[in-house]
Parts: structure tokens; sequence; C-alpha cells
């Protein structure tokens, strides 16, 4: 744990708007509220498209936020990691009770680092990007054209075939693919290289979900993340890298709320 | 979740009254701000936890409701939003940089909602004492707030003390103070500035408050006169476009030399501010940092526009005046006595915080009784940055500290005699500061917290 927090003090992380997208119960039952991060690309509109709705209703609040340069939030082309954890920070303060965080792909790797400036309830995983260079070694060789650019700054590109399964239809995942944005290149950079983050404050239980299937993460990569936090990875074959909007987009988020349930949190 | 004490049964006694065992729960003494993060990060370490509020809300202080609370309706922050908020909680983006009172009140209750933090809180409830008992457990004797209904005592593990240190004022005895016929005001009973409209106004103090009400004042009352005992350094608000505590943590954390340090600041001051004898004010007897920092953009401007007359320390005071330490009398109508608050503690013992003759606690880290284990206050510092920050890693180090005794009661022993009784008193200020009665627990956040981060890190070792 570090006290000494010049970077937070001296250089506050600037504000810029930010959309959040919500579904909430119809009947208040007491359940945290859980907040989903995109990882680097998507928006907040990929949660809107299922899980939102459907964790609502299950009776839990439901929120989406888009980091900065994400989809409907500001511009930022410069933001790094610490100004996308400050984003959701923000988001998970502005609720009003202690806030579950689910992170998707590079999202994890984002609420990791709020993870050390939030005492969030419990936190989630979901095909966790958290760097390094086996996954760029994977990423390299399953497409290289969308990848190599990346080291030059240029736009991460990502495939239909590395985020879909083959159930979910060619237009659909292209619809998809269309709505793709970018991360910064700095924020891209740090997907290669950047420091650990500081450890979690408040000890939250951490859940790690993915699938053994995705063309993003290696299976070995999901192993020592979830290994990390102390368990093992709950895994849904088949499914490609966006549990999200995969066609079988209702086990993964069932599973996670399961485990909310049970006292996951 | 606090259990409800009729539960409880009632085994043992204490001056022929009933105590009642709450087991391992600890008692935390008020829920202003400092209370509320008490609670949070003892619940965050498994503690139980029983608050006593007298007020029937949270925010203490911040609270302008509450009838000890010292703030004024202009009241803003004077440190910006980086150095206010709670490490693990921040402020809104949207709101300023040195947000209002109110804004700070909102915060804390948000706060205690978020964290569900007021189940624990016994709200009116005051505590009228707080007293050793066998295996260093506490006696906290509670009774409704003013005095009505009876006195009941529960037996706690520990005790942390959150009382706050602005509310009890603290008034000079000046001489012929008595025979003054104007109205004698203490800072902390002043609100509104349309009390001093159209009338002579003097101001005695230059912290913070005192400046503040002067500013007030100069542009309300038909005069002002603000009276400090010395001249200080005072800093804008805002320095090369930046808040100035921003600012001067980015020079911070170059981790240049003190001295280097004071004089880079006092260049910039002097450049930013200008020389303040040329306003009729005294060139300061101090280094920067030698006092509590005074940040203030406006008294300045207002002494420059003739709204405020500064002048030295009262000598005493006469039937219709003041007479000054100069040999000049002012002919005020309303003195508003801006000179500080002193911390109290009624419902202890003197002997249980080790205090010296004037009543200052001697604490390890002025959080941790050196006598008691199970004893400690959180949020008696003043910082040159904001309170917040430390209270929060202060009960940090708190909770770890009763979890180790709890866990492993022996290496929990040696690291109390390795180091919290061994260290001598120590002031965590890189400057010498000023030895006045509002400075003996003054602290700069980089050294303070360096401190606590050394505790918090010895408390992991001996728990691994």
């Amino acid at each position: 744990m570090r006290l000494i927090r010049f970077d937070d003090w001296a250089s506050p992380v600037p504000p810029v708007r930010r959309e959040v997208r919500s579904a909430t119960p119809e009947l208040d039952e007491g359940k945290p509220p859980v907040l989903f991060v995109p990882g680097f690309g998507h928006g907040a509109w990929a949660f809107a498209e299922f899980w939102l709705e459907h964790a609502a209703g299950r009776g839990f609040p439901a929120h989406a936020v888009s980091p900065r340069g994400h989809g409907g939030s500001g511009t930022a082309p410069k933001a790094s990691l610490r100004a996308y954890a400050h984003d959701v920070v923000q988001a998970a303060a502005s609720l009003p009770r202690q806030v579950v965080l689910v992170g998707h792909g590079a999202g994890a790797l984002v609420v990791e680092r709020a993870l050390a400036r939030y005492p969030a309830r419990a936190a989630v995983l979901a095909a966790p990007v958290l760097g390094g260079w086996a996954t760029f070694g994977a990423a390299v060789r399953r497409n290289p054209g969308g990848t190599l650019p990346a080291i030059f700054g240029g736009r991460l590109r990502l495939s239909r075939r590395q985020l879909f399964s083959r159930e979910v239809p060619d237009a659909v995942a292209k619809g998809y693919v269309g709505r793709l944005g970018r991360a910064s290149a700095r924020a891209q950079w740090q997907l290669l290289l950047h420091r650990a983050p500081e450890p979690a404050v408040g000890d939250p239980p951490v859940l790690v979900v993915g699938s053994p299937d995705d063309r993003v993460v290696p299976p070995s990569a999901l192993t020592s993340a979830a290994r990390r936090y102390g368990g093992a990875p709950l895994l849904f074959p088949g499914m490609g890298h966006d549990l999200m909007l995969d066609a079988r987009w209702r086990e993964p988020i069932d599973a996670i709320l399961d485990w909310l349930e049970k006292g996951g949190s | 979740m606090t259990t409800s004490t009729d539960h409880d049964s009632a085994t043992l006694w204490r001056d022929g009254r009933p105590v009642y065992d709450r087991g391992e729960t600890v008692c935390v003494v008020g829920a202003g701000p400092s209370g509320l993060v008490a609670i949070k990060n003892l619940r965050e370490h498994g503690f139980g936890v029983d608050c006593y509020e007298r007020e029937t809300g949270v925010g203490g202080g911040w609270n302008w409701r509450h009838d000890r609370s010292p703030v004024y309706g202009s009241a803003h922050l004077i440190s910006s939003k980086p150095f206010t908020q709670f490490p693990d909680f921040p402020m809104p983006d949207d709101w300023p940089d040195y947000p209002h009172h109110s804004q700070v009140l909102s915060y804390l209750e948000r706060y205690a909602d978020h964290f569900d933090l007021r189940p624990h809180v016994w709200f009116g409830t005051e505590v009228v004492k707080v007293e050793p008992a066998d295996g260093m457990r506490w006696d906290v004797t509670t009774r409704s707030t003013g005095g009505y209904g009876a006195e009941r005592t529960h037996r706690y593990a520990a005790v942390v003390v959150a009382n706050g240190h602005n509310w009890s004022p603290n008034l000079p005895a000046y001489e012929g103070l008595d025979d003054f016929k104007g109205r004698v005001v203490h800072s902390s009973a002043y609100k509104d500035p349309a009390e001093l409209r159209g009338k002579r106004v003097l101001v005695i103090g230059g912290g913070n408050t005192g400046c503040d009400i002067a500013v007030e004042a100069a542009q309300q009352a038909s005069r002002c006169w603000h009276s400090t005992r010395r001249g200080y350094w005072y800093a804008p608000k805002y320095l090369l476009g930046r808040p100035a505590d921003q600012f001067h943590d980015a020079i911070l954390r170059l981790r240049l030399p003190l001295r280097l340090r004071q004089w880079l600041l006092q260049r910039t001051l002097r450049l930013a501010v200008g020389d303040l004898r040329r306003f009729g004010m005294r060139r300061p007897d101090h280094k920067v940092f030698e006092t509590h920092p005074i940040v203030n953009s406006q008294l300045i401007y207002h002494v420059g526009h003739g709204g405020i007359a500064p002048v030295p320390d009262i000598r005493r005071f006469r039937q219709y005046s003041v007479e000054l330490t100069d040999g000049t009398e002012v002919e005020p109508d309303v003195v508003i006595a801006a000179t500080g608050y002193r911390p109290r503690f009624e419902f202890l013992a003197p002997e249980a915080l080790a205090a010296t003759p004037e009543g200052r606690p001697r604490l390890h880290l002025h959080a941790f009784s050196r006598r008691h284990p199970t004893l400690a206050v959180a949020g008696l510092v003043e910082s040159d940055s904001g309170l917040l920050p430390l209270v929060h890693w202060q009960t940090v180090a708190i909770a770890r500290w009763l979890r180790l005794r709890e866990a492993a009661p022996q290496r929990a022993g040696e690291f109390w005699t390795g180091a919290v009784a061994k260290e001598a008193d120590r002031r965590w200020t890189g400057a010498k500061v000023q030895d006045t009665p509002r400075h003996w627990f003054e602290v700069s956040h980089v050294d303070y917290l360096r401190a606590l981060q050394k505790m918090i890190d010895g408390l992991a070792g001996a728990r691994a």
C-alpha cells in the first residue's frame, strides 16, 4: 500500500465528460450495484446490448461506464491507464452504494488499477487482457495486420474471428466490429509495458471468467490471472473474447450474478 | 451489523451499575469525518463497531446544523480536492477545486451512505465517560444528548476517539475584556456576513478563518481592522495556474532540501504576491512552512483596496476602544475573535492520553496512546494539506494494529515495545514549526504519511 501519492496530489487527472449507461431494477432489493468496464475500443454500449438489462432483471442495479475516448465519453487522445482508472473510480463513487466492478478485456487491467483507489465490494475480471508478451505474441500470430500497427501508435484492430464465436451471424458481428473505437496510443503501449498495479484496497473477492476458445486471451493467461487472486477461472467453452456480445452471452453473466448472490460480494 | 443491546446480558458491574459486554466490538466516539472513516476502516478490517454521536446527523463540524459546528456561511476548503478527499472515495470531477462547506457535508453524507455506515451510529447519544476496564478493555458510559435519560455502560475491546478539535473555542483572557461595551464574538459563533453590515469591525487572528472573516468584513462592514500577532506568509489559492497546494507538491516530489524549498517558495510568493510591507503589513518573522499555511487570495486584494487595515496584536480592551501593541487605539462596534479552538476530551482522564499539564495529549503518531494499546485518537492533527487523507491512513493503521493484537498477541507486544513505546515524541514537520499552542500538532502531510507508511508496513511485516 502506497500512502505517498504525488501523482494524485500534484497532477490530478483532468475531468472529461463521462458516459454512464444504466439499467436499474424496478424494485430495489438491496443488491449491490454492478459497474461494467469495457475493454479497449469498446464502450458502455457493449454492455447495454444484453448484460445491463439482464442484471437489472435479476435485481442488480447495473451500470456501464465508457472510459474517456471510448463510446460516448469525451475525447482523450493522450489518456493513460491511470486516467481510465480514474473514470471508473469516479463512476463507482457516484453510485449510492458500494459497487461490484466488472472489467472485460483490457477493462480488467483498468479495474485492477481502480481497485487500488476504491474499495469495491467485489471484482470480476472477464476475459482479462492484463497485457504482457504472451498475449501480444498470440495477437500477432492470429492477426498481425491488426496488431503490429499498434506498436507504432496505430489503432489496435481486433477481427471478427478474434472477438466472436461462429454462432454470431456474420452481419451482426460485422456490426459490432464497426462500432469499435480505439484506445489512446499511450494506453495501448501500456498494455505491454506497465507497472504492476498497487494492491487492491479493502481486500475484495475477485472472480476470473473467460473462455478457453478465446482468441485474444490464451487459457494460460486466464489461469495465471485467477491464480493471482487465489482461485481458478470459471470457463465457458466455445465462446469468443466478447463474452457480453457472443451468442451465449447469458451464461457468463448468470454465473457472475450467481457468484455475487452466493456471497462473492 | 450492530446488534441491539437488549440482547446482551449484563453480568458485569461497575459502580453499582450493570455493564453490557460488547465483546470484540470497537467503540468510536463521534461521527464527524474522522469518526466515519474510523467506522469504515474498522468494518473493512472485520470489526464490529458502535459509534456514538451527540448530534442527530453525520458530518460533525462540517454539518452547519450542529450547534458545535464552527463553519460560517462562506467557508470554502483551504486545500484543493486531491488533498481533501478520502484516498479511496474521490470527490466528483464536476466539483470546483475548492468546494464549499455544504459540498463537504454532502460528500460526508454520501460517504456514510455509500459504505452503509449509519446503522453503526447511535445518534443523539453522547459519551460521558470512557474508563479503562480489566483486560485492556474499556467501559464507555453514554446517555442521551442533553442529559436526558439514564446512563448506560458498555464494555468494548477498544476505543477510537474522534471527537474533533475544532469545537471548543479558545478566547484569550485579554485585559479589560469584561469592561468592553462593544460586541465580542468568537468566530465559532459567527455565521453570516450580514451581522457585519455597516459596522466597524475588528477581526483578531491571522489564521485562515480570521483572514476569511476579514475579507467578508471588507465587503460588508464600514471599517475593518485585522489584528495579527506577527507577519505571515499569505499564499494565494492559485499559483502558476493551478491550485497552490498542487504546485507545492509538484516541488515537494523533487525531494529538494528544505532550505532550498523554502527559498524557492518564498521567492515564488514574493514574485506572485509581492512585498507585504508595501501594504502596511509586517514582514514575516519566520520562514515559510514554519506556521500553519494561510491560503487566501482575497486578503491582500482587499488590503490593497483599503477595505482592510492590518494592525498589530491587542494590548488591552477599554470601555469603548481597543488598544494595540503599537499604542494606537481603534474603536470597533464588533470584535470577532478568530482565535482558534482547543482540543478537549472531557470524558477521558488526562492520564489515559498522557496529557501534559497544558492538556496536550502525548500520543504516538498523534494517534496511539502509549499507555493503553487499545485506545487511539483519530484526527488530532493539523496539516499543511487536508485532514481527511491523514485520518484515513491513521484509522487504517489503528485497524491493522487492533487486528494484529487479536491475531498474534505476542508479536503485537513485540511490535509495540519496538515501534511505539520506545519512540520519543516527534514532530512530523520538515521545518522548525513555531512553538505556539496552535502548532503543537502541526504536521507536514508528506513527513507524517511517511511515518504512517512505516507503521502500516511494520504491522504487515509483524503479521506475516
